[in-house]
């Protein structure tokens, strides 16, 4: 079994699992069933300032919407930050902190921005014990309203401030918590660099309206007949997420800057993608609010087992691993070529490919009479449609066509040379090869 | 107190009530709104679907498919209703293991098929529990139709007919309509008087008038017929059963199996019904796995199928056998009746094993004796009381592909024509596309 013990920060943990500050990380009861269930470490679900706590509402908080069997593909809430008073979180952290040195523990903090609200609490945080907090500039939906959250994330200059404030006031890891509502996530990044933060965390959630009630005509969650935007999450949402993180991780300005990953961990497999574009460790929530704190035993196993499979006998060994292979479009192999191949031994001949191509795309699929469904490598421009709609996995493959072969649809033999857009000769701004 | 599987002779009351109960419960009890949805979701939507393809009705699957899962089931009952009016029967009796769940692509996939039948019964249940009829007539077009037969074909050339604006009159020799729905089939794939309310739902179309105790060459003739009416839809169906030709087949004991099914279809009460305790039934269609397993489930205590020829060329599927196994019922095949064996009332039935060369079955000469109190004849049944002038081919009316017989004016369908499996499925197309050669022939 690899070790998957994870130093982010220099804050250890058992394994790169951490639960994201949510309301699995509420209270001190769900974290220590977090901590046995196996967690490796938790962020605290975000505190406020001393005084009269929020509120919630009182009707539904989630939305979601779901794949086929009804799995949960997306989650939204309109939940807001801890509703308890901040002395029973800040107690509660420092018992359970006590209990679980070995455990990451984390403070997520949303205050007004004001310095002297900083001030006020850092040091009542610190003195909890826990290893570092997490600044939550992310949450699109309430605290927004109220200048706080993403309102906050949206403004680089305001997250530079906040940041350099709690490194004045606080002396251990600050992580810097995005969200994904703005166009550009390196902007954000930036500024929580430019501020000294030790780390960034993304993304939070994307503001979503999962549904409308056709018969009541209002936004799901409804509360009293009126809804609001939410912030989305969930499997959903991984892709998104997953640029984001390659975005900060190839950025010049930002290289290098600790990543922790959030958005759609579900499995292992998850873990290991965000980890490979950058993330020194993940941070999940819907997995365990729709399956319970023991996924993360899966994500143990898997992890540790995919690593022995591939010798890789610590976390650091992959971390970035695939982050030079991120690119942009114009530095794609224009000379790569690859066919869709139909394996005709996996095929079901449901004909969902046919459809696809030949209504949607290159018509590059032919049908016979009795069902066989076969790829005119002259037609075909390798798209990838027909692999995705097959409901059989590695039935359809792209195959590459090696060079000094002719591709049958241009005609043209293949040059093993890379050749890419910026010498592309359609291009007008061309430059001539060297 | 019930009587006990060992008493011996035919004998009601093999069973209490309750037991009859949870034996003749529903064979594939309705699917609920939840696994209806996980069901559907099994679906891809396949492009020119093989389902679709292998129904004789043409249902278009996937689309009633997706709308269960759109949550409009009424919307999928009526995609399944154009195609075929008795949906709702078909979902119970169609053998879909080897029409559209045999080619399903997650049968070749898993081996574990969309459960499409029953899914297209929670559609049409669905619908028909609100007593809603999803078609209008059209216009009335002063035509008049006569259908001989109210089994599927009958009924679904008389509903087509009527939305099409015409007027119809449905004649049937019984007193009820149904045909095979009703008198046949097992009770299992139709409960809670199924068929009977299928019926009336049916002719809330409009424009049908059913007339009972008429049958062809009896009370009705051809001549009448087409003389009174701008057409004539015959679906007489199978009316002759075919003989044994065994020495003893006279003896008491030794009946049709449709006219034991019919009965137990027909009874009020089931533990009222004599069954024997050791029966035998010849044949290896539909018919005798029914009148089998329905014996069984009557509380028999040895239920036998004999078939001449070897499991593979049974008429019944392999589903249905496998559900006589699972009842209970012994299938021996390769073995033919001999004599039936009794004083007065049958008691053993001699069977020859057989030989099968070039499809030609021949007697071994070896013998099996088994006992037998109760031996039923489902070997097949013939075309009877057809109008001599309408030309044959084979032991069937001759009609074309869309139904015409040989005689101007007169259509036919189900059993009792050529071509197509006799499935309520297969009839139902035909009633269908009969109705709408003759729309187009009477409006030109």
């Amino acid at each position: 079994m690899a070790d998957l013990t994870t130093e982010f920060l220099g804050i250890k943990s058992p394994n790169p699992f951490w639960l994201a500050s949510a309301p699995p990380t509420d209270k001190e009861y769900n974290v220590r069933r977090a901590f046995e269930a196996g967690w490796g470490g938790v962020v605290w679900k975000t505190l406020g300032a001393e005084g009269p706590p929020v509120v919630n509402v009182n009707g539904p908080r989630y939305g979601a919407i779901w794949g086929a069997d009804r799995r949960l593909l997306g989650l939204n809430n309109i939940e807001l930050i801890t509703d308890r008073p901040l002395q029973t979180n800040l107690e509660e952290i420092t018992r359970v902190k006590k209990d679980y040195p070995d455990r990451a523990v984390i403070v997520s903090i949303m205050v007004p921005c004001e310095e002297q609200a900083w001030k006020d609490i850092l040091p009542q945080v610190e003195a909890t014990g826990a290893d570092g907090i997490e600044l939550n500039f992310g949450c699109p939906h309430g605290m927004a309203e109220r200048g706080m959250g993403s309102a906050v994330g949206q403004v680089p200059e305001y997250i530079q401030m906040v940041t350099e404030w709690c490194k004045k006031y606080y002396s251990k890891p600050v992580i810097v918590k995005l969200t994904p509502n703005i166009t550009d996530i390196r902007n954000p990044a930036r500024a929580a660099n430019a501020g000294n933060a030790d780390a960034v965390s993304l993304i939070n959630t994307i503001n979503s309206i999962t549904s409308v009630d056709l018969d009541s005509m209002a936004p799901e969650p409804t509360i009293g007949g009126k809804g609001t935007h939410g912030g989305y999450c969930g499997p959903a949402v991984k892709p998104i997420a997953l640029n984001m993180v390659a975005e900060i991780a190839r950025d010049p300005q930002t290289h290098g800057l600790p990543i922790s990953a959030i958005g759609g961990v579900t499995t292992w497999r998850d873990a290991a993608e965000f980890m490979a574009l950058g993330a020194g460790n993940v941070q999940v929530c819907t997995a365990a609010m729709t399956y319970g704190f023991n996924v993360v035993k899966e994500m143990i196993s898997g992890l540790s087992t995919w690593m022995d499979e591939k010798g890789y006998t610590s976390t650091q060994d992959f971390i970035g691993m695939a982050v030079p292979n991120v690119t942009d479009w114009q530095y794609l192999d224009l000379n790569y070529v690859t066919k869709a191949k139909i394996s005709q031994d996996d095929c079901i001949k449901c004909g969902r490919c046919y459809a696809a191509c030949e209504d949607t795309s290159h018509q590059a699929i032919a049908m016979s009479e009795d069902r066989v469904f076969t790829v005119k490598d002259d037609e075909c421009v390798a798209c990838n449609l027909c692999v995705n709609v097959c409901p059989v996995e590695n039935c359809i493959t792209m195959v590459e066509v090696p060079a000094g072969q002719i591709d049958e649809r241009t005609g043209e033999v293949v040059s093993g040379d890379y050749a890419n857009w910026t010498t592309h000769p359609n291009n007008p701004s061309a430059t001539a090869a060297e | 107190m019930a009587t006990s599987h060992q008493a011996s002779g035919i004998q009601a009351a093999r069973l209490d009530a309750a037991g009859i109960a949870e034996n003749f419960s529903d064979l594939h009890p309705a699917y609920d709104a939840h696994e209806a949805a996980v069901a559907a979701d099994r679906c891809y939507f396949c492009y020119d679907a093989p389902c679709m393809t292998a129904c004789p009705t043409s249902i278009d699957i996937p689309q009633f498919i997706r709308e269960i899962q759109a949550g409009h089931p009424d919307s999928a009952a009526k995609t399944i209703l154009e195609q075929n009016i008795l949906g709702g029967m078909c979902a119970r009796v169609c053998p879909t293991e080897t029409l559209c769940e045999e080619v399903c692509v997650r049968e070749t996939a898993e081996g574990k098929p969309v459960e499409i039948g029953r899914l297209q019964r929670y559609a049409t249940d669905t619908l028909m529990e609100k007593g809603a009829h999803p078609f209008t007539r059209a216009a009335t077009t002063g035509k008049k139709i006569a259908v001989v037969g109210a089994g599927p074909a009958g009924l679904a050339a008389a509903h087509r007919l009527a939305m099409l604006g015409h007027d119809v009159v449905v004649y049937d020799a019984k007193t009820k309509a149904g045909g095979l729905n009703e008198f046949g089939i097992a009770a299992y794939k139709s409960t809670n008087d199924f068929a009977a309310r299928e019926v009336d739902w049916l002719l809330q179309i409009g424009g049908i008038t059913m007339d009972y105790g008429k049958k062809l060459g009896e009370e009705l003739s051809l001549d009448g017929l087409t003389s009174g009416y701008d057409a004539v839809f015959l679906s007489i169906g199978l009316a002759g059963v075919n003989a044994l030709r065994s020495p003893g087949e006279d003896k008491d004991g030794v009946r049709d199996a449709v006219e034991f099914i019919a009965e137990l279809r027909q009874a009020e009460d089931l533990t009222a019904l004599p069954v024997g305790r050791n029966v035998v039934v010849i044949g290896g269609g539909m018919t005798a796995v029914d009148a089998a397993v329905q014996s069984k489930l009557l509380g028999a205590e040895n239920v036998t199928i004999a078939y001449r020829r070897g499991r593979e060329d049974m008429g019944a599927s392999r589903f249905e056998q496998d559900l006589a196994a699972s009842k209970g019922v012994k299938l021996m095949f390769n073995v033919m009746p001999k004599a039936v064996l009794g004083n007065g009332a049958a008691a053993e039935i001699e069977l020859e094993y057989t030989d099968v060369t070039d499809g030609k079955v021949s007697g071994t000469g070896e013998t099996v004796r088994l006992a037998a109190d109760q031996v039923f004849k489902a070997i097949g049944q013939t075309l009877e009381g057809q109008p001599d002038a309408l030309e044959l081919e084979g032991r069937k009316i001759k009609v074309s592909d869309t139904g015409r017989t040989s005689m101007a004016g007169v259509w036919a369908g189900g059993d009792c024509a050529s071509g197509g499996e006799d499935l309520t499925v297969t009839a139902v197309a035909e009633g269908r596309d009969a109705a709408m050669d003759i729309h187009s022939s009477l409006m030109g």
